[in-house]
């Protein structure tokens, strides 16, 4: 598998199929991604495993409150506004996040690979028309959209991802429809158009493994903004009700900064990692996928 | 060029029609009856008062002359009734924008010229330890929750150092003078300025960055350099128009972005404007307030993408003169 893994930049004929394993190689290599990926591994871990060997319910008062980290016979990170045990907190409070960041990058991927695919494989009215549709939803300022669905409906995990989801996906779909028009006009698809493989078919299998690259790295980045509008609307207090997240904690104790600044600090530091390794994980595939780059 | 623009400001008005739309579907889209939910539980909810309202919507009448109405109501800057404040919602929006464009704004401002700035000087040596900062800066700065550097900076400008204000606006008790209320004003407006455009400056820094380097190993800058001119008139008379075409492409795409973000840094710093309306409206249960706020803010976003389309022109004479699309 290793010398299959990555097509000398010459050979690589306007995109051969990009492997599975040899993108993960890939990242591997790059040092950006690396660090990424190690970052994240820490991060799920600590929200997988975190819980069951540190189990302290984060609903639970767990001591006075506002006790600093270390103070005797305070919880390691100390307690927040109402005495609830802050590491316990910071170690169920990813779940949420981690969870509405991929379920909404996921629909929005989906949308815009569908939309922006058809677009650019049809072209004419139909390219136009769907990128009006498209121009539209890139007016919507995501996150008060967002806050609107959530009020009327229900908040809950499943719609703040689809809040998020169902309107992060403009850029997916442009990306794909460049890649699409780019892929339409090679040789090996209008063979196939030629020996009548059914259009469909010819998006799917022929021209849709050629566009990933591009496609996986913004749907990466769009895992990393997904969080940052899931944890924006729990800072709000319009997560999902009966959850801990990162948000929700730094939005609870924000009046309290000016007394316990490790209430607040921390779950945004927690953020701000997690969004941070996935955004260097989108640099590293981005310099991996793209051989023009890497020369650079 | 009076025809693409005249198409352009078409073009503008049905993107507004259609969040208009998108605004009476999500009405009726909501569970339970159109009226409670105009309603909300604040006020309102007595069999009369929901009566005025079906009456007022005309949720009476056919749903297409519903669609009509709203559509006509709106367009006629009409966005509905607060039962909560029992006021117009357009005079309510109308208070609260002025603030967030000024937030928005100035942040825009901030992000597009220290971000111009330092990409196009790290153009010239993009492998050095500036130019990989540059790199470093666009990482951190996506990454970066605003809400987080909005506290972090209250915490370490506004309470342990006490440089700037961390609250509102403008002073409690505003000084006298034109002069000294817009220092005053400029003053609340650091901080938020920088929590909401540090991401953006990232943002720009980097697509300024990679243009510039673009456009200074093109033939025509070859050109001009073997004419002999010096490397700030290269960089400053031939280049730099060319490299601020992507950044204008990226800052127009990035307003409902920026009005997103502004959003929750309004909420950090106690900032008077549509945000916090919004976040309020919810709370109070005030639909009305918060769709008028959907509606409006999309407007703004649209209104940005015209004058983004408009700085196109007045940067590139080909946009303009209609040669070489």
């Amino acid at each position: 598998m290793t010398d299959t893994m990555l097509p000398e930049p010459t050979t690589r004929s306007a995109g051969a199929p990009a492997r599975q394993g040899s993108v993960f190689v890939a990242l591997l290599r790059s040092p950006v991604g690396l660090v990424g990926l190690l970052m994240l591994a820490t991060c799920l871990l600590a929200t997988v495993l975190g819980p069951m060997l540190y189990p302290v319910d984060p609903m639970e008062i767990a001591g006075r409150p506002l006790l600093p980290p270390g103070a005797p016979d305070a919880p390691p990170l100390g307690t927040d506004e109402v005495g609830r045990d802050l590491l316990a907190g910071l170690l169920n409070g990813g779940r949420v996040t981690l969870l509405v960041g991929v379920a909404a990058a996921a629909l929005s991927t989906f949308i815009g690979v569908v939309i922006g695919g058809l677009a650019g494989y049809l072209g004419g009215w139909i390219d136009s028309a769907l990128m009006r549709f498209t121009e539209f939803f890139q007016v919507l300022p995501i996150l008060l959209f967002a806050m609107v669905l959530v009020t009327l409906f229900q908040p809950s995990v499943g719609m703040l991802s689809f809040a998020i989801g169902i309107v992060a996906w403009p850029g997916t779909a442009r990306i794909t429809r460049a890649e699409f028009m780019r892929i339409r006009t090679l040789d090996y698809v209008r063979a196939a158009r030629a020996i009548g493989i059914p259009s469909l078919r010819i998006m799917v299998r022929l021209v849709l493994p050629n566009a990933l690259p591009p496609i996986i790295v913004i749907s990466t980045l769009i895992v990393g903004s997904a969080m940052l509008f899931e944890s924006g609307l729990s800072f709000l207090g319009l997560g999902a009700p009966g959850t801990v997240s990162w948000g929700t904690m730094l939005g609870d104790n924000r009046d309290k900064l000016a007394i316990a600044w490790w209430t607040v600090t921390l779950p945004g530091a927690a953020i701000f990692l997690a969004v941070l390794s996935i955004s260097l994980i989108g640099d590293g595939l981005n310099d991996a996928l793209n051989p023009k780059r890497r020369k650079r | 060029m009076l025809l693409a623009g005249l198409r352009r400001l078409a073009n503008a008005v049905v993107l507004i029609v259609a969040v208009v739309l998108l605004n009476f579907l999500l009405i009726h889209l909501a569970p339970g009856d159109p009226a409670v939910v105009l309603a909300g539980e604040a006020g309102g909810t007595s069999p009369e008062a929901l009566e005025a309202i079906r009456h007022a919507y005309g949720l009476d009448r056919p749903f297409m002359v519903q669609l009509l109405n709203y559509l006509g109501q709106v367009l006629q800057g009409d966005l509905g009734h607060s039962y909560y404040f029992d006021a117009s919602v357009t005079s309510l929006i109308w208070q609260r924008l002025g603030p967030t464009l000024l937030l928005s704004g100035s942040a825009m401002l901030f992000a597009l010229v220290l971000g111009t700035t330092l990409g196009v000087s790290a153009a010239r040596r993009p492998n050095g330890a500036y130019g990989s900062g540059i790199t470093v800066l666009s990482v951190v700065g996506f990454a970066m929750p605003a809400f987080w550097l909005g506290s972090l900076l209250v915490l370490l400008f506004g309470l342990r150092l006490g440089i700037f204000p961390t609250a509102g606006m403008e002073s409690v008790i505003p000084p006298t003078g034109f002069f000294a209320q817009m220092v005053d004003v400029g003053q609340h407006l650091v901080l938020p300025t920088i929590s909401l455009g540090l991401v953006y400056l990232a943002l720009y820094s980097r697509t300024a960055k990679a243009s510039m380097i673009d456009v200074l190993g093109s033939d025509y800058i070859r050109t001009a350099r073997a004419k002999g001119a010096g490397p700030s008139t290269v960089t400053f008379k031939h280049a730099f128009r060319n490299a601020l075409m992507p950044v204008v492409t990226v800052a127009g795409l990035q307003t409902g972005a920026l009005l997103s973000g502004a959003v929750l840094v309004e909420i950090v710093f106690n900032w008077p404007g549509l945000g916090r309306l919004a976040l309020d409206s919810i709370l109070r249960r005030d639909t009305p307030v918060l769709l008028g706020i959907l509606v409006v803010s999309s407007v703004v976003v649209i209104v940005a993408n015209l004058l983004t389309d408009l700085a196109y022109r007045l940067i590139d004479p080909r946009i303009r003169t209609g040669v070489a699309r």
